[in-house]
């Protein structure tokens, strides 16, 4: 026990150590959360969500947006654990932690914005079993409930005690540890699915309710999520010791162009789709491309993620681009942003546009929303690079426990 | 917003006095509760909302957890409103189905069953006001004959020589925001017709399917509640609702003790609080007790008919009989018992 006690202390000491530029970054972090903890008190305190701009027409928006994208980064995980534990592909070695901390980030991120979609969250134990009623399995919110708190266990056994054994130069229970491997690989795309399936089993939303939602959540994930890792692991490379392969890097940004270009697919289903017919159950998709009756408002974002994403498929295809470490995280960042919008903003609001009784209506969001927004992601890139820092010290040795030193153990 | 807060509070302490002051003449259940807790308002107070924050879903409440409850909501709802408020537990009556009937025809558009609602219904009245009936107002039958000339293309350079017209189709019922809220001088206006939408209490909600705390379910007589007390906010039911029948307390509601109606039911009428969900229950605090609807009672044309439909000899059933009756997106099948229908 105080073997693992000393592992969790060292741990986040050692990731909560750093030179000046680390400093910098988490103290750039930081100066979100004031206009958060103001933002967080009005809402979850003193007035409600009245403080948003929620109405009854639109009353997903931007929590939700955030809260669907940031499902599929946790769930892009699998793109570095897969070739490596079933592929056994070498060069991802010191990339497969990362992963699994960036998956321990993005569900903690998840939890976050759901607690600001909740009209009541003190009342979140009405969903525990057996001292509340969890209306499992008809309500599809309770099986995304299940799967992302066991994607977040998953991660939490699979990460913590592979680094554990390291720390203290202990073989690894191969049996124990590969059967978590093996789950989290199929859990995470359930978790992703599910998701897709809270929303597209509402015939009341047209523009949600088609069979292509699944896959294409998780395809547009496995393009944005390794798109976040790839610059994760340049910027690794260039500021610690830990060894990252080009061919790591080689390997995700081609699983990206891939994804991207079937999620591209995918997008030009939809759309060809809705359009061609143009019934009025394509009202939705037509106000988020087009605007209508002179309600505009979605469309620049709408095209904005379409450029973005199509322009870095076309770079990316190119090997020259994606080789050029220059230019590549570039890239990454833009189709990330690109997939946010089209799978956070550009699907849920325009999915209550119009109401299902007709009415058209827009939403702005609130100076509170983008404040407690802004800090939800500051929150989730300080605790990203916490855990990511300290996963690196215990690849390199530095975070070693004493009876370790010296021991030499091979580990995966 | 902070001048209305003061009011309140200065409201809810002449209140918490004169409650007092007549606790004897309050109803048995509020004077017992009142009886045993010899203690400070303020601590009443306290006690109350802990016990309500920690009670259980009121489906699976037994009779004697039910009545306290009740108990709890009465004395409450008395002091902030600094009148007797009876909370109702009614049940449904054996061998009754509700079934309400709506005729298109009849309809002028005064909105005055919107009102009337509110005001029975104890919604929040202000900052929003919560209304649950929508009335839409469509164009005669969607096509105007001043239309007939426009077609597609817009353009008649476009159109090659193919003569443009007879495109007097209007998307039904497509409204921007706030042009539900329309108020007329007169009524009906012309060339124009109403369809008046509420919750349809389908016999296959999907509200009901999505919630994941089952706050919301089918009583026996086929009313779609809300347990209010138990809905955690995370409006599945919203997005889920064909109907568009629900709204969020997105606030505190604004809702002025003198304009209270202390006549509520549990599972109804009462006061709502901040981040809970809400819908039209067919009034169930009057149908429950033989009583029509308020929506139905100030109809100045008659439009709105209800009762039990396993009773072949009301009034709603014969309309069902006899009448041209149509339900609102019967593709989706969830099989409401809100019917529309055409002598």
């Amino acid at each position: 026990m105080k073997s693992k006690i000393d592992f969790v202390l060292d741990f986040f000491s050692y990731g909560l150590k750093g030179g000046a530029k680390y400093y910098t970054w988490l103290g750039i972090l930081a100066l979100f959360i004031l206009p958060w903890a103001y933002g967080s008190y009005q809402q979850l305190v003193a007035k409600g969500m009245i403080v948003a701009g929620y109405t009854d027409q639109i009353s997903w928006a931007i929590y939700e947006g955030n809260f669907v994208f940031l499902v599929g980064v946790a769930a892009a995980a699998v793109t570095v654990v897969f070739p490596y534990y079933v592929y056994h592909y070498k060069p991802l070695k010191n990339v497969v932690l990362i992963g699994e901390m960036l998956a321990i980030t993005a569900v903690i991120m998840v939890i976050l914005f759901i607690l600001f979609h909740m009209g009541r969250p003190d009342r979140l134990w009405h969903l525990i079993p057996i001292i509340g009623i969890f209306n499992w399995p008809n309500s599809m919110l309770t099986w995304d409930i299940l799967v992302l708190n066991g994607y977040l266990g998953l991660n939490i056994i699979c990460g913590f005690y592979s680094m554990y054994k390291r720390y203290t130069g202990q073989p690894l229970n191969e049996k124990f540890y590969m059967t978590f491997v093996y789950i989290s690989i199929v859990w995470a795309l359930s978790i992703h699915t599910v998701t897709a399936f809270l929303m597209n089993t509402m015939p009341t939303r047209p523009m949600w309710f088609h069979s292509l939602m699944p896959i294409k959540f998780i395809s547009t994930a496995f393009a944005g999520g390794p798109a976040l890792i790839i610059v994760a692991l340049l910027t690794v490379r260039k500021n610690t010791k830990l060894e990252i392969p080009d061919e790591a890097i080689n390997l995700l940004s081609q699983i990206v162009v891939w994804c991207l270009g079937i999620a591209l697919f995918l997008i030009l289903s939809e759309v060809v789709t809705e359009l061609y017919p143009s019934t009025e159950h394509s009202f939705q998709l037509k106000y988020a491309m087009f605007g209508m009756f002179g309600l505009t408002k979605m469309a620049p974002w709408m095209w904005a993620s379409y450029i973005m994403m199509i322009g870095s498929f076309i770079l990316l295809l190119i090997p020259s681009v994606r080789k050029n470490y220059t230019i590549l995280p570039i890239i990454c960042v833009t189709l990330f942003i690109g997939i946010w919008i089209d799978k956070g903003l550009a699907l849920v609001i325009p999915g209550m546009i119009p109401s299902p009784i007709g009415e058209f209506s827009e939403y702005t969001p609130t100076w509170i929303e983008i404040f407690i927004v802004a800090g939800n992601w500051a929150i989730g890139f300080m605790i990203f690079t916490i855990l990511a820092k300290g996963a690196i010290g215990v690849m390199l040795g530095d975070v070693l426990h004493p009876s370790a030193v010296g021991k030499k153990v091979a580990h995966h | 917003m902070s001048t209305e807060e003061k009011k309140e509070t200065e409201g809810t302490d002449i209140s918490r006095r004169q409650f007092f002051k007549e606790a004897g003449a309050i109803s048995a259940a509020v004077a017992a509760a009142a009886a045993s807790s010899v203690i400070a308002p303020e601590e009443a107070e306290a006690r109350t909302t802990f016990a309500e924050m920690f009670q259980k879903n009121y489906r699976l409440m037994t009779d004697e957890e039910k009545k306290e409850a009740i108990a709890r909501l009465e004395q409450r709802h008395s002091e902030e409103y600094g009148k007797k408020v009876t909370v109702d537990g009614s049940p449904a009556i054996k061998d009754v189905l509700f079934g309400y009937a709506l005729n298109i025809q009849k309809c002028i558009g005064c909105r005055r069953c919107v009102h009337a609602c509110v005001k029975e219904n104890n919604q929040s009245r202000h900052d929003p006001e919560i209304q649950w009936i929508r009335v839409i107002k469509m164009e005669k039958g969607n096509f105007t004959v001043d239309d007939m000339n426009k077609g597609y293309p817009a353009n008649a350079n476009e159109s090659f020589g193919i003569q443009v017209g007879g495109n007097a189709y209007k998307n039904s019922g497509v409204a921007l925001e706030g042009q539900h809220y329309y108020q007329p001088e007169t009524v009906p206006e012309k060339d124009a017709f109403y369809f008046p939408i509420q919750c349809h209490q389908c016999e296959k909600p999907p509200c009901v399917k999505v919630c994941p705390v089952r706050t919301t379910y089918r009583d026996p007589d086929g009313i779609v509640v809300i347990d209010y007390n138990w809905c955690i906010g995370c409006r599945m039911c919203v997005a889920a609702c064909p109907y568009w029948a629900r709204r969020f307390n997105w606030g505190d509601p604004n809702l002025p003790a003198e304009e209270m109606n202390p006549n509520t039911h549990y599972l109804g009428n009462r006061p709502r609080m901040r981040g809970v969900v809400e819908k039209c229950t067919f009034c169930l605090q009057r149908t429950r007790k033989g009583r029509y609807t308020a929506c139905l009672e100030v109809c100045p044309v008659g439009a709105r008919k209800f009762g039990n439909l396993l009773d072949p000899e009301s009034e709603v059933s014969k309309i069902l009989d006899r009448k041209k009756v149509f339900r609102l997106k019967a593709d989706m099948n969830t099989y409401p018992k809100f019917f529309y229908f055409i002598d």
